[in-house]
């Protein structure tokens, strides 16, 4: 398995969201240090308030202000905290109907430990330093004691001054990508600056790169060939607009490659010839520079144009 | 309403991780076990649709690379769904409802190891209250669990028995992942221990379904879906009765599963709790055989864990060894969203 290549992989997006008028409010409510919920036509009072009533799905924005106490509901103990969760210590994750509220919010609770934490226990919001209008303004519960406030909770208009209207949640997911038996045979080859595809053994087409599988025929591929290094462009098209981070100059151009014994087009960058004059059935050969992965561009070999028969079946 | 079965089902072994496979090398061995066991070839397919989810992998339209294993060229009727292959299959078993197709061949696949899962499954959460918060799938289970702990439904050693039933179960199933006496362990997220909680694995799962008398032509007893139905609930845990499951149990009326008993269960309960909720929610008495590949404890690929009790149950009427079975999978957190078909075997039905 040690010819299995593989190599960490980190998706990071900040998600970014618009929120409707009841999302903003809550949100913009914890920024102020003020819970709101919501009221659906059934008299319940939804804590984290919602724009649909769960039950009709009709349209709700009742706002009602409840307590920033309120009681676990169920709870589970959280040995080891992962990153980005609320706390960095142990900690409970807990549900939490606040007071005046009849449904529960999900959020961690700061607590010495397991023997400390039950159902209906008592706990108090723990508001964070630098509040924001998202969810972790709420830096965590704390127990508290105390009887639930039994009081009915207040209409709130919902309106405060610079209200938030969206939310950036940042995400970052981590992998290590192993791209299987077949993509590390050709990212190998591609270190000794060799190119390799993979035969068919129903179709005896090559593909390159190749994916372990021959789409057409939906079976495995294993037959290792050596293609190129030579090709030539079966088709091709003119960059105007420079990418951002890329090192080229514009206008350049981006061409289908089929290289000599391949029956699959790979692409590249034409250079070494004016971009006016790149053309289809145009030779072409890989440059490779110091310590690349892959060919930095192909250029013209000199070579004559190649028929346009021996490579239609690839445009 | 057409009659449709399952006339094939194959699996991979479910292995820890599997490096030295892309996706589509993972996938294309159980695509040819069942076109082989039906005959088919990939041509004769009239729908073809798939399951999985990008966030496993780490890369956009993953599946689209996968989808070289079916022979996608010349074009073919194909579509796929970022779920479970269970929904693949309803989806394909409404093409064939429609008349659109005869036959169908669904596949499912999932590569839990180049991420971390309980971290990856934190994206499918509401995203304004829940994702910022990063819960793991474990912990979000573990609620549900106390919840029924704290309801009197459960306790720790009845969870510990319903773990070392399924893994018992599971060690004549060749594919399993996690097998026979596994420690009940330390707990991971209290009162779940490791020995409640699915393995972390890589595999995939490959049906075929057929009408009418294509399905008798292509095998010896077609296992008929009487009745597929799947139902959600609200998206906010604090919305919901943890302890209970009322989206299975009208998924599973929908389905028919309640006019008459059957004889065999597997139930998609990647948590032991899971499956505490789902026995009472779909009524199965002592006399039902509930998970006798092992279920989700046994082998856990997300996006085919539930397709594959589909697939296992369907199995068990082919070898004859059930009459009536119910097949259930789910998806999102805490049994959020559940699938229940009731499947049978030809004799009971005549
Ligand atoms: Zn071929």
């Amino acid at each position: 398995m040690s010819d299995i290549l593989s190599a960490p992989l980190v998706v990071e997006f900040p998600f970014t969201r618009s929120l409707g008028p009841v999302q903003s409010a809550f949100l913009t409510g914890l920024r102020e240090r003020t819970v709101l919920g919501v009221r659906t036509e059934g008299g319940t009072v939804l804590v984290p308030p919602v724009e649909y009533d769960p039950v009709t799905a009709n349209e709700i924005s009742d706002l009602v202000e409840v307590a920033p106490t309120g009681t676990v509901t169920t709870w589970a103990w959280n040995p080891d905290p992962r990153r980005d969760q609320p706390l960095g210590t142990p900690f409970a994750w807990v549900l939490v109907r606040l007071d005046g509220a009849g449904t529960a919010l999900l959020h961690a609770l700061d607590a010495p430990g397991p023997d400390t934490v039950r159902t209906g226990m008592r706990v108090r919001i723990r508001w964070a330093a630098t509040r924001t209008g998202a969810i972790t303004d709420i830096a965590c519960f704390e127990p508290c004691d105390g009887e639930p406030v039994s009081t009915e909770p207040a209409p709130h208009t919902g309106e405060f001054a610079d209200p938030v209207t969206g939310i950036v949640a940042p995400a970052r997911l981590d992998y290590v990508h192993t791209p299987g038996r077949a993509q590390s045979a050709y990212l190998t080859a591609l270190e000794g600056h060799r190119t390799v595809g993979e035969r068919c053994p129903a179709c005896r087409k090559v593909y390159v790169p190749p994916r372990g599988v021959c789409p057409t025929c939906g079976v495995a591929t294993a037959e290792q060939v050596e293609v190129g290094p030579r090709g030539t462009v079966t088709t091709f098209c003119i960059v105007n607009i420079k990418a951002k981070n890329l090192d080229i100059k514009v206008p350049y151009v981006y061409a289908h490659i089929a290289l000599d014994g391949a029956d699959l087009a790979l692409h590249g960058r034409i250079a070494g010839i004016p971009y006016d004059q790149v053309r289809m059935g145009l030779r072409v050969e890989p440059v490779w520079t110091e310590d690349a992965r892959h060919p930095d561009h192909y250029r013209p070999t000199g070579e004559p144009d190649a028929d346009y028969d021996t490579y239609k079946e690839l445009v | 309403m057409r009659d449709v079965a399952i006339v094939a089902f194959a699996q991979t072994a479910h292995r820890r991780r599997t490096d030295e496979l892309s996706e589509v090398e993972l996938l294309m061995p159980v695509l040819h076990e069942v076109l082989g066991a039906t005959g088919l070839r990939a041509n004769e397919i009239g729908f073809t649709c798939s399951g999985s989810a990008d966030y496993f992998a780490g890369r956009a339209f993953s599946f689209t690379m996968a989808l070289d294993g079916v022979g996608a060229h010349p074009p073919i009727s194909e579509s796929h769904v970022e779920m479970d292959g269970a929904w693949a299959l309803y989806e394909a078993w409404v093409k064939i409802q429609t008349g659109e197709a005869d036959t169908a061949l669904v596949y499912s696949y999932g590569k839990s190891s180049p991420g971390r899962v309980r971290d990856v499954l934190t994206r499918q959460l509401d995203p304004y209250y829940l994702a910022p918060l990063w819960p793991d799938s474990v912990a979000l289970a573990a609620l549900q669990a106390q919840a029924l702990i704290d309801a009197g439904a459960t306790d720790e050693p009845a969870l510990a028995e319903v773990a070392a039933r399924n893994r018992t179960a599971a060690v004549g199933n060749p594919h399993a992942q996690l097998t026979g006496d596994v420690p009940a362990g330390d707990y991971l997220v209290r009162p779940l221990r490791t020995g409640d909680c699915p393995p972390i694995g890589d595999g995939a799962a490959a049906v075929v379904l057929a009408a009418g008398d294509t399905a008798r032509a292509l095998c010896a007893r077609p296992a008929w879906i009487r009745g597929i139905d799947h139902r959600i609930e609200a998206h906010g845990l604090g919305v919901r009765d943890l302890t209970d499951s009322p989206s299975a149990r009208l998924a599973a009326q929908r389905a028919g599963a309640f006019e008459r008993p059957v004889d065999t269960a597997e139930l998609h309960a990647p948590f032991t709790s899971q499956e505490v909720v789902l026995r009472k929610a779909l009524g199965l008495g002592d006399d039902v055989r509930v998970n006798p590949s092992g279920g989700a404890l046994a082998a856990n690929p997300v996006m085919a864990a539930g397709l594959i009790r589909l697939g296992e149950a369907a199995a068990r009427i082919h070898r004859g060894e059930s009459d009536r079975a119910l097949a259930h999978a789910t998806s999102g957190p805490c049994l959020q969203q559940n699938l229940v078909a009731v499947l049978e075997g030809e004799s009971t039905h005549a």
